[in-house]
C-alpha cells in the first residue's frame, strides 16, 4: 500500500463507556485509526478485548443504553459520524459503510425471506422498485457463491447453512456499494474450507470493487494472508498497529509477541506444547490510569503501573503503546520475535 | 398446511363429542329442578307430570342420544330447510332441541341473542387488541418512559379490577354523575338513521370499555414483552445496520416477529371474553347470550345450558386451532406436514 493513500476513515480518540448496574465498564479507551481507501485493515486481540464494541460505535450501532459514547471523532468523507444527526447517518449506513456481524446464525430476521432482507437496502439507498432489487439481489448472491441464486431468494434463512447465511450477511453488505466494508469476525463460525472460500470470495471483490475493509479476527493465520496492516488490540486499547510484514518480523509490544507465540507452528518443527498466555484480560471499571496488560506481562516496570502508556511511532507506519518500546530497553529483555516464519 | 388443518378437524369431532356427553353428565348430576321456579301452589303430583312431560322420565344415556340426535342432525337440517326452503325428510315432526322453560327452540333462542353479545363483546375484542397493540409497542421501545409506566399502571389496574365492579364504577360516573350515556343496554334499538347509530354507539360505550380494559390490560402486557425480547435480537441490529428507517425496523422487523406469539394469545382469549362477557352482560342488562346461560342455569333449562355450553367448547377448540394455523402462517420455521 502506498503510503499517504486518501484516508477514508480517520478515529481519533474514541470511548465507550457501557453503564451497567454493577458500575461502568470502559470497553473502548481512546482507540485512534485510520483506514486508506482500498486497504485492508486486520484487527486481532482477545475475546472482550473492544473489537466489536469498537467497530459497532463508529456507526453508532452500540444499543444505547447501556452504551455510551463519551467522546472521540469518526471522520469519513469530511464528517463526524458521531455528530451527523440520525437521518444522515441512515444515509450512510448500509450504503456507504457496510457491516458483516459476528454470528451469521441470528442475524438474518426468520420471518422475512433472504431476497426481501437483500433488496431492503437495495430499494432504501439506491432507489431501485421491486424488480430492479430482485435482479441485483440475484447478482449479488451469485457474487457471493450461493447456486440456483434466483430461486433460493424465496427462501427463509432457517432454509440456509451457516456458512450460506454469512454468505447472504456478506452480500448484503455490499449490495450497495459500500466504500468500507467492516467485518466482524466473518469466518469465526464457519468451518476451514468455507472458511478459506470467503477469504478468497472477498480478496477477490476486493480487487473488483476497490473498498477498504476491516477485519475483525482471532485468527492471526488469517491475517497473514489478507490484511495490509495490523491492529492489535487490548483491553479496549491499541496496543500495537503496523503494516502487516512489519507486524510479524518485528513485534513492539510485549503482547503481540505472545499473541504470535500462541500461533502453533505447521511447517517446521513441532511446538512442544501450544503457548498460552497466562492470566486474564482486564474488565475495566474505570478509565484506565496504568497499562492494562502490566499485570500479565513478563518484562514489566514500576511505571507500567504508574501511568498508561500513550501510542507512539517506532518506525515507519508503525505505532505501539509500551513503556519498554521507545528507548529499545524492551526488546532486549523480551525474546526474538518468534512470529517471522508465520 | 390443508392436510393438517383437515387432520385437525377430524380429531376435534371425538374430542367434542366427548366434552358434550360430559357436560351432559354434569347437568344432570346436578340437583337442579325445571319445576323449581313454578308457584309454590301447584301440586307435586302435577308437577311430576310436567317432568314426565319434558322427557326427564327416561333415562339418561337416553336423553343424551336424544340430545346428540336433535343437536348435530335435526338442527343442521332444519338450517339446511331454512336456507332452501325445502323440507326435507319430513320435517313437520322433525325434534329441535327445545327449552324446557320458554319450549321454544335454544338454537332460535341463541341467534336472536348472538348479535348483541357480538357487537358489544367482539367489539370490545376488537377495541382492546387494537388499543393494546400500539401501546405494547410503543412501551417497549420506550422502556421505562412515562408511557411505559403509565401503561403498567392501567394494565394493573385493569388486570386486578373485576367488570363488576369497574361496570359499575363507570356507570355511577359516567351515566350517574355525568349522564353522559345510558347505564342499560337497550337491545329494540334499530339503527335506521344517523341519530340512532349515535345512540347505538352511546350504549356500547361503556360495556365495551369495561371489557377493553381488561383485554388492553392483557394483551398490551403480552404485546410489550415479546417486542422487548425481539428488540436485542441480533437481526434489528442488522435492519439498522442496513440503514433502515427506525420506523421500518419496529414497524416490519420487530412487530411480525414479535406479533408471532401474541397472535395466539388473541385467538386462545376468544373464547374465556365469551365467558367474562356473562358478568359484564349482566352489569348493563344487555341480553345476549351471557344472560341467556344465566337464566338456564336459575330455571333449571338443561338442554339450553347443554347447548350453550357445548358451543363454547366449540369456540375454544376452534380457537385453539385457529391459533395453531396462524402461528403456521407467522412463522416460516414452522411446518405442518
Ligand atoms: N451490552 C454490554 N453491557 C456491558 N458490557 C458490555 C456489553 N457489550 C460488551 N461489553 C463489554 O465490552 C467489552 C468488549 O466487548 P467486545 O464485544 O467488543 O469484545 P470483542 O473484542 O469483540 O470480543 P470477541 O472476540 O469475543 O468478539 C467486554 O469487556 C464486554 O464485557
Ligand atoms: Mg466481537
Amino acid at each position: 500500500m502506498p503510503d499517504g493513500a486518501p484516508k477514508v476513515l480517520d478515529v481519533r480518540n474514541l470511548n465507550t463507556v457501557f453503564r451497567t448496574r454493577t458500575g461502568e465498564v470502559h470497553a473502548v479507551n481512546r482507540v485512534s485509526f485510520d483506514l486508506e481507501k482500498g486497504e485492508l485493515l486486520g484487527v486481532v486481540g482477545e475475546s472482550g478485548s473492544g473489537k466489536s464494541v469498537t467497530m459497532m460505535s463508529l456507526i453508532r450501532l452500540i444499543p444505547s443504553p447501556p452504551a455510551e459514547i463519551r467522546s472521540g471523532q469518526v471522520l469519513f468523507d469530511g464528517m463526524d459520524l458521531l455528530e451527523v444527526d440520525d437521518d444522515t447517518l441512515r444515509d450512510i449506513r448500509g450504503a456507504r459503510i457496510g457491516f458483516v456481524f459476528q454470528d451469521p446464525m441470528t442475524s438474518l430476521n426468520p420471518v422475512f425471506t433472504v431476497g426481501f432482507q437483500l433488496r431492503e437496502p437495495l430499494m432504501r439507498h439506491m432507489g431501485m422498485n421491486r424488480r430492479e432489487a430482485d435482479r441485483r439481489a440475484a447478482e449479488l448472491l451469485e457474487l457471493v457463491g450461493i447456486p440456483d441464486a434466483a430461486r433460493r431468494l424465496r427462501d427463509y434463512p432457517h432454509q440456509f447453512s451457516g456458512g450460506m447465511r454469512q454468505r447472504v450477511m456478506i452480500a448484503i453488505a455490499l449490495a450497495c456499494d459500500p466504500e468500507v466494508l467492516i467485518a466482524d469476525e466473518p469466518t469465526t463460525a464457519l468451518d476451514v474450507t468455507i472458511q478459506a472460500q470467503i477469504l478468497e470470495l472477498v480478496r477477490e471483490l476486493r480487487q473488483k470493487l476497490g473498498m477498504a475493509i476491516i477485519w475483525i479476527t482471532h485468527d492471526l493465520g488469517v491475517i497473514a494472508g489478507i490484511a495490509d496492516r495490523v491492529m492489535v488490540m487490548y483491553g479496549g486499547q491499541v496496543v500495537e498497529e503496523a503494516p502487516v510484514r512489519a507486524l510479524f518480523k518485528e513485534p513492539r509490544h510485549p503482547y503481540t509477541r505472545a499473541l504470535l507465540e500462541t500461533i502453533p507452528h505447521v511447517r517446521g518443527k513441532r511446538a512442544e506444547r501450544l503457548e498460552v498466555i497466562e492470566g486474564q484480560p482486564p474488565i475495566l471499571g474505570a478509565a484506565p490510569t496504568a497499562c492494562p496488560f502490566r499485570d500479565r506481562c513478563a518484562a514489566a516496570v514500576e511505571i507500567c503501573g504508574r501511568e498508561n502508556p500513550a501510542l507512539r511511532e517506532v518506525g515507519a507506519r508503525h505505532r505501539v503503546a509500551c513503556h519498554l518500546s521507545d528507548t529499545g530497553a524492551g526488546s532486549g529483555a523480551a525474546p526474538e520475535p518468534e512470529g517471522a516464519h508465520v | 398446511m390443508l392436510n393438517y388443518t383437515i387432520r385437525r378437524l377430524l380429531f376435534a369431532i371425538p374430542v367434542l363429542l366427548f366434552i358434550s356427553f360430559i357436560i351432559f353428565l354434569i347437568l344432570d348430576l346436578a340437583p337442579s329442578d325445571p319445576t323449581g321456579n313454578l308457584p309454590l301452589t301447584i301440586p307435586p303430583e302435577v308437577r311430576e307430570k310436567i317432568r314426565q312431560s319434558l322427557g326427564l322420565g327416561e333415562p339418561m344415556y337416553w336423553r343424551y342420544l336424544m340430545w346428540c340426535k336433535q343437536f348435530f342432525i335435526n338442527e343442521p337440517l332444519n338450517i339446511w330447510d331454512q336456507w332452501m326452503g325445502t323440507c326435507s325428510f319430513n320435517c313437520e315432526d322433525r325434534l329441535r332441541v327445545v327449552s324446557y322453560v320458554t319450549r321454544s327452540p335454544v338454537v332460535d333462542l341463541i341467534v336472536e341473542r348472538l348479535p348483541q353479545t357480538l357487537w358489544v363483546v367482539g367489539m370490545s375484542y376488537v377495541v382492546g387488541i387494537l388499543i393494546a397493540i400500539p401501546i405494547g409497542v410503543i412501551s417497549a421501545y420506550r422502556q421505562y418512559s412515562w408511557f411505559d409506566q403509565a401503561g403498567t399502571f392501567v394494565s394493573m389496574v385493569g388486570f386486578s379490577v373485576p367488570p363488576f365492579f369497574s361496570g359499575v364504577l363507570v356507570i355511577v360516573i359516567f351515566s350517574v354523575q355525568l349522564g353522559w350515556f345510558p347505564s342499560i343496554y337497550d337491545t329494540t334499538l334499530k339503527v335506521v338513521d344517523w341519530d340512532t347509530f349515535v345512540l347505538q354507539l352511546k350504549q356500547m360505550v361503556l360495556p365495551v370499555m369495561v371489557l377493553a380494559l381488561q383485554t388492553t390490560a392483557q394483551i398490551s402486557r403480552f404485546m410489550r414483552a415479546s417486542m422487548l425480547d425481539n428488540l436485542n435480537m441480533d437481526y434489528v441490529r442488522t435492519a439498522r445496520a442496513k440503514g433502515m428507517k427506525e420506523r421500518t425496523v419496529l414497524l416490519v422487523h420487530v412487530l411480525r416477529n414479535s406479533l408471532i406469539p401474541v397472535v395466539t394469545v388473541i385467538a386462545l382469549g376468544v373464547p374465556s371474553v365469551f365467558g367474562g362477557a356473562i358478568i359484564t352482560e349482566q352489569v348493563f342488562k344487555v341480553n345476549g347470550i351471557g344472560q341467556l346461560l344465566i337464566i338456564g342455569i336459575q330455571g333449571g333449562d338443561a338442554p339450553l345450558v347443554q347447548t350453550l355450553t357445548f358451543i363454547f367448547a366449540v369456540l375454544i377448540v376452534l380457537a385453539n386451532l385457529i391459533a395453531d394455523i396462524l402461528y403456521g402462517i407467522l412463522d416460516p420455521r414452522i411446518r405442518y406436514d
